[in-house]
């Protein structure tokens, strides 16, 4: 799995570019959404923890696709199944990376989001941490349905629709989660929010791992 | 197939005609045997079809898990067939099901759509399910498309109760939950009955949908043409 | 325990409609080279990528060295090496770097990979980038990534596809000196002359058929076009 990790690191620092270009369309997300509600700073503000990861959600439909491009275009993947690779480690060696990208881009995002709605907030590692259990969310199916939805036609629509209703509960625990952090957590609820998506990962993180081999294999 | 033998399906007919007959009596025991309701008054008649439409369509994706499963293990193509049927049925289930509740949400509530987690959760399944038959439409391989489905079915599946508790937790708004248990024996006579009915054209409509499914697939993973018919050709 | 290398019972692979290999029964005693021959689209490619476990057989199932095609899948694939007519390579990495992926996921050592670069005259172009690469030179560096699996079978597809002259001769090399090790070889190829000279065995395919099999040496070469 180390190796595999090693490999999809290596693929991402060379295809850096596409993550700035990534991250310029989270950018855009997140001042389209502005649009949406009008220069209203107080709603704006309250709406900014959706915005940020409904931005987020968007722009990983894309990072998760890019992340089998390589391995589609000479069937790179197909190759190493056939070393034999076990599909598992392969699995979790790009899962892992597309954790990581993810990660990255929602925290760069966090910056954009604190100047457009005003969002600031004291507990930054609370929010970076979220941040980082909300990406694991959705890069664990994202990495599997990313997997079925690159071999075939019609990619670009397919991986949104199966992957979007999925990750409701990741979605609205870390809104919620992220929204408690900016607007202030009278009730002392963020760790069942947190709690719920830690259980979210976890259960997709081994459920996907678990069923890889069978979306790759012939 | 084990329910395909005769040319002719009885069975499944023979199930929808037990189930029309069971909802016409059961939805005339709701609408005109049983008394309104205290509080929610004639409105609350509407819950002698959605709740058995929600058992059911909780059943009939539950059927397709336990279809996926199997075809996981055995790769044999009728339970592709089946996850297919319950899969479709279900939707249809899942969709009468919101229809249901925005018409029951908007005398009750004022609005068409009230975040209820179970109608909320519903809609979520909805979308998740109608994702896969989308899925199912763009994969020519069988194997590869029963597989796939199976895979998709059973991680959707996993999702429901996840779904429905973050919604809960989210929309803590209305937490009373009327359970047909805490009514009385004239509010649930009609609702059992449409439960079988709908129990019954749901298996009924199951076994067709399967039946077309085996048949589509039959073609499609029939044996090669073999040699022997080309004897001649050759020698 | 089987003393083939290779033993096909009747082997079938569809695509939609189409059967792209129908009903294939051989066998290859360990060590022989193979060439397997026919038209484009008589199912060469697909016998051979159902052999390396790439795609499942529709119907009919093979060994290799014993090892069940659909339920050994891992032993079979230790077993076996593929140079497919997809290069398998990563177009961002440099060849080097192809190749140590190979390594990492086979879980051999690093070391190898120079000489393997040498072997297929790439070791000044070590550093370079896949995307950079003719098409002969990708063909050089899968050849390369065969090699490193230290195969019992080998199955090629194409082998002599794209490359120059001097290609030809390091295939030939690279060939002769897999069957002095012992090893199996399956050669899909169009060069019937000098696929023929290589091998010991060969088999015609049509139209997903098996048409001819026999000794390389008597096969119909003028026969098929």
């Amino acid at each position: 799995m180390i190796g595999a990790l090693r490999k999809e690191l290596l693929l991402q620092w060379r295809t850096r570019t596409q993550f700035m270009a990534v991250f310029i369309f989270g950018a855009t997300a997140l001042l389209l959404f502005s649009f949406g509600v009008g220069p209203n700073a107080e709603i704006l503000r309250q709406f900014s923890a959706g915005f940020l990861w409904l931005g987020l959600l968007l722009s990983s439909t894309l990072t998760l696709a890019e992340s089998f491009h390589s391995e589609m275009e000479n069937r790179a993947l197909e190759g190493l199944l056939l070393l034999p690779a076990d599909p598992r480690a392969l699995y979790y060696g790009k899962a892992l990376a597309n954790w990581i990208q993810l990660t990255l881009l929602g925290w760069a995002l966090v910056p954009v989001m604190v100047v457009l709605y005003d969002a600031g907030t004291n507990r930054l590692p609370s929010l970076l941490l979220i941040i980082a259990l909300g990406a694991a969310g959705l890069s664990a199916p994202g990495t599997l349905y990313g997997a079925m939805t690159a071999q075939i036609r019609a990619k670009q629509t397919l991986l949104p629709l199966l992957l979007f209703p999925l990750i409701v509960p990741a979605l609205l625990s870390s809104v919620k989660a992220t929204s408690l952090v900016i607007l202030g957590d009278p009730m002392h609820a963020l760790g069942s929010w947190l709690m719920l998506l830690g259980a979210f990962d976890a259960i997709y993180w081994a459920l996907c791992g678990l069923l890889y081999g069978r979306v790759v294999e012939d | 197939m084990d329910y395909g033998n005769n040319r002719f399906p009885r069975t499944p007919y023979i199930l929808i005609a037990i189930g029309v007959a069971l909802f016409l009596t059961g939805s005339y025991f709701g609408l005109f045997v049983a008394p309104p309701e205290r509080y929610m008054g004639e409105v609350q008649r509407i819950m002698y079809v959605h709740v058995p439409t929600a058992w059911n369509a909780l059943l009939a994706i539950t059927f397709a898990l336990v279809c996926a499963i199997i075809f996981l293990f055995k790769g044999e193509f009728k339970w592709d067939a089946r996850l297919e049927a319950s899969i479709e049925v279900g939707c249809l289930l899942a969709f009468l099901l919101c229809c249901q509740g925005a018409i029951w949400a908007k005398p009750t509530w004022g609005v068409w759509w009230d975040w209820d987690p179970r109608l909320t959760t519903t809609a979520v399944l909805l979308f998740a399910f109608l994702g896969i038959l989308t899925l199912r439409k763009f994969v020519d391989d069988p194997v590869k498309r029963g597989v796939w489905s199976s895979v998709a079915t059973i991680i959707a599946y996993v999702d429901v109760p996840i779904v429905y508790f973050s919604v809960r937790w989210w929309n803590s708004l209305h937490q009373l939950q009327s359970s047909p248990e805490t009514v009385s024996s004239q509010f649930y006579i009609p609702l059992r009955v449409n439960a079988f009915a709908i129990l019954f054209l749901m298996t009924g409509f199951i076994m067709l949908r399967a039946r077309l499914a085996s048949l589509r697939l039959a073609q499609e993973v029939a044996p090669p043409p073999m040699l022997a018919e080309e004897v001649g050709e050759t020698a | 325990m089987s003393e083939f290398a290779i033993d096909a019972q009747r082997l079938a692979r569809r695509y939609g409609r189409r059967w792209a290999l129908a009903d294939v029964t051989f066998r290859v005693p360990p060590g022989s080279v193979v060439m397997v021959a026919g038209r484009n689209g008589s199912g060469k490619s697909t016998l051979l990528r159902v052999l390396a476990t790439a795609i499942r057989p529709d119907n009919g199932n093979a060994s290799i060295f014993g090892f069940d095609l659909v339920k050994q899948r891992e032993d079979v694939r230790r077993a076996v090496a593929l140079l497919s007519h997809y290069s398998y390579l990563y177009e961002s990495l440099t060849a080097k770097e192809n190749l140590q992926v190979t390594a990492d996921h086979l879980g051999v050592s690093r070391d190898s990979i120079p000489a393997l670069l040498d072997q297929v005259e790439l070791g000044p172009r070590a550093d370079d980038a896949v995307a950079t690469f003719s098409a002969g030179m990708r063909k050089r560096l899968s050849f390369a990534r065969v090699l490193m699996q230290k195969p019992r079978v080998v199955l090629l597809d194409e082998p002599y596809g794209q490359l120059d002259p001097p290609g030809f001769a390091l295939v030939d090399e690279v060939v002769s000196a897999l069957k002095a090790r012992g090893t199996t070889v399956l050669m899909a190829t169009h060069q019937l002359e000098r696929g023929a000279q290589q091998s010991d065995l060969a088999i015609f395919l049509e139209e997903g058929r098996l048409q001819w099999s026999g000794k390389a040496a008597e096969a119909p070469l003028g026969a098929t076009r």
